[in-house]
């Protein structure tokens, strides 16, 4: 059981695998589509701006293909976001997987959004054993509005999502790599969807 | 809602914690493997560590370090101590590092926040600031600490933040040491002047004084060395304490 982990330069990568070998979950950093199409599983990670993590996966011609992926793909963070629609940050479209388009904190709230904040009602796959009202860590300045891929519920000043599910893809807006314990749960998930 | 964090600070010298770390239940008590375990699993939000070393290969040591922290621990961490440049910080956070802070180099080079902010970010950078009052004047001090300017606090947090600071980690100098309590009314004074979250620094005696810093001062998060150190307040009870005083915290 192998998953990859998508390599395009975006920051966290080494943090996620450090998470996935806590987990005894052997991993690779790539971005060969070959070694990819091969994973059992797919990490799409992502730290930074929305417009150079696009312009690097057009770079590494993954635009089209993540999309197509067949295999459980968890996109953590910006990697979410980009799962999106579309996104404000540099107004740029995304991979159009979740019916989201991804907007600017602006409700009065302190931006970026740094710590640890409670999920509400947790659905899905990924959250099987972790109690609702559990607390992930979270760093963004950009939200997807809740949408009806919407698996778990944050409140920053508004709702947005904490996390999305459809079909084999799945997005965590927080880092489960860094949730402690209960991030350790909903990695410990994505692998067992994995095998 | 998002919590008020606390986090624990540790001062690092060629790859050993320095500075009295008092757990007598650690086998190696200047493991910053062991220490970030613990305070992890004792409930700490997060983590600093504080490079002070001035070996020539100090870089090298730090890296090492970093990368064997990111191994164990599960929560997040911000490294800083003479980070200068955009490649000083790539290295940090390819090395595991979720944040880094910058405080002297982007005195003498504000543009670096910019520059380090287009380059990974807003979020993973922290403007660390050393300021005590002088004349009335809340003025910021470089190196420790040891060297005054010219530049005044609120005139700074304001440019750093407009410059792509992602958040503020303000040491009153005045305070720090004392154990008296943080600085709330210029924290207060802060939280006014800018958006982002701001980490209190410098005073920290007792739980009460962390009560403050977030009532009073208004404060995000709130970081401290010697009192989690000498284990003079438990992260645990502190939690517990500030949760019955309303303030919301992870527990």
């Amino acid at each position: 059981m192998k998953i990859a982990i998508i390599d395009y330069g975006a920051g966290n990568t080494r943090s996620v695998q450090f998470a996935l070998d806590r987990l005894n979950c052997p991993s690779i950093l790539t971005n060969d589509k070959d070694l990819l199409l091969s994973a059992d599983g797919i990490v799409f990670p992502g730290v930074g701006h929305a417009e150079n993590a696009m312009k690097s996966l057009q770079e590494k011609d993954l635009v089209d293909f993540i999309p197509t992926l067949k295999q459980p793909v968890l996109g953590i963070c910006l990697g979410m976001q980009l799962m999106c629609k579309s996104t404000e940050e540099g107004n740029i479209s995304g991979l159009g997987i979740f019916d989201a388009n991804v907007q600017k904190f602006n409700s009065g709230v302190r931006v970026p959004q740094i710590g640890w904040n409670k999920g509400v009602r947790s659905e899905g796959r990924l959250f099987r054993g972790v109690p609702d009202n559990s607390y992930f860590y979270f760093v963004h300045s950009y939200y997807a509005p809740v949408n009806q891929s919407t698996s778990l519920i944050t409140e920053y000043g508004i709702p947005f999502s904490a996390a999305m599910e459809k079909d084999n893809f799945f997005g965590c807006q927080f880092h489960p790599e860094k949730s402690s314990a209960t991030g350790e749960i909903v990695l410990k998930n994505f692998i067992e969807l994995c095998d | 809602m998002l919590t008020k964090r606390i986090i624990p600070c540790l001062d690092i010298k060629d790859g050993r914690t320095v500075k009295g770390v008092n757990f007598t239940s650690l086998r190696d008590a200047g493991d910053p493997v062991e220490l970030a375990k613990r305070y992890s699993e004792e409930g700490a939000d997060e983590l600093v560590f504080l490079d002070i070393s001035a070996t020539q290969d100090k870089r090298k040591t730090l890296l090492d370090t970093v990368t064997l922290v990111a191994k164990e621990v599960n929560i997040p961490f911000t490294v800083g101590g003479g980070i200068s440049s955009v490649e000083d910080v790539g290295l940090l956070l390819k090395a595991g590092a979720d944040k880094v802070s910058v405080n002297s180099a982007a005195v003498k080079d504000p543009d670096l926040i910019n520059r380090l902010a287009k380059a990974f970010g807003n979020q993973c950078i922290v403007l660390a600031i050393d300021a005590k009052e002088i004349e009335n004047r809340w003025m910021i001090h470089l190196a420790g600490g040891t060297v005054a300017t010219s530049l005044d606090l609120f005139d700074w947090v304001k440019e750093g933040v407009d410059r792509g600071a992602g958040e503020i980690l303000f040491t009153s100098m005045d305070n720090d040491g004392t154990k008296l309590g943080f600085a709330n009314e210029q924290l207060a004074q802060l939280r006014a002047v800018v958006n982002v979250p701001i980490i209190a620094s410098g005073g920290a005696g007792s739980i009460e004084d962390f009560r403050d810093a977030f009532l009073l001062g208004k404060c995000d998060a709130a970081l401290a060395a010697s009192v989690f150190h000498y284990g003079q307040i438990k992260i645990q009870d502190l939690k517990t304490q500030l949760a019955n005083c309303d303030i919301n915290v992870r527990i």
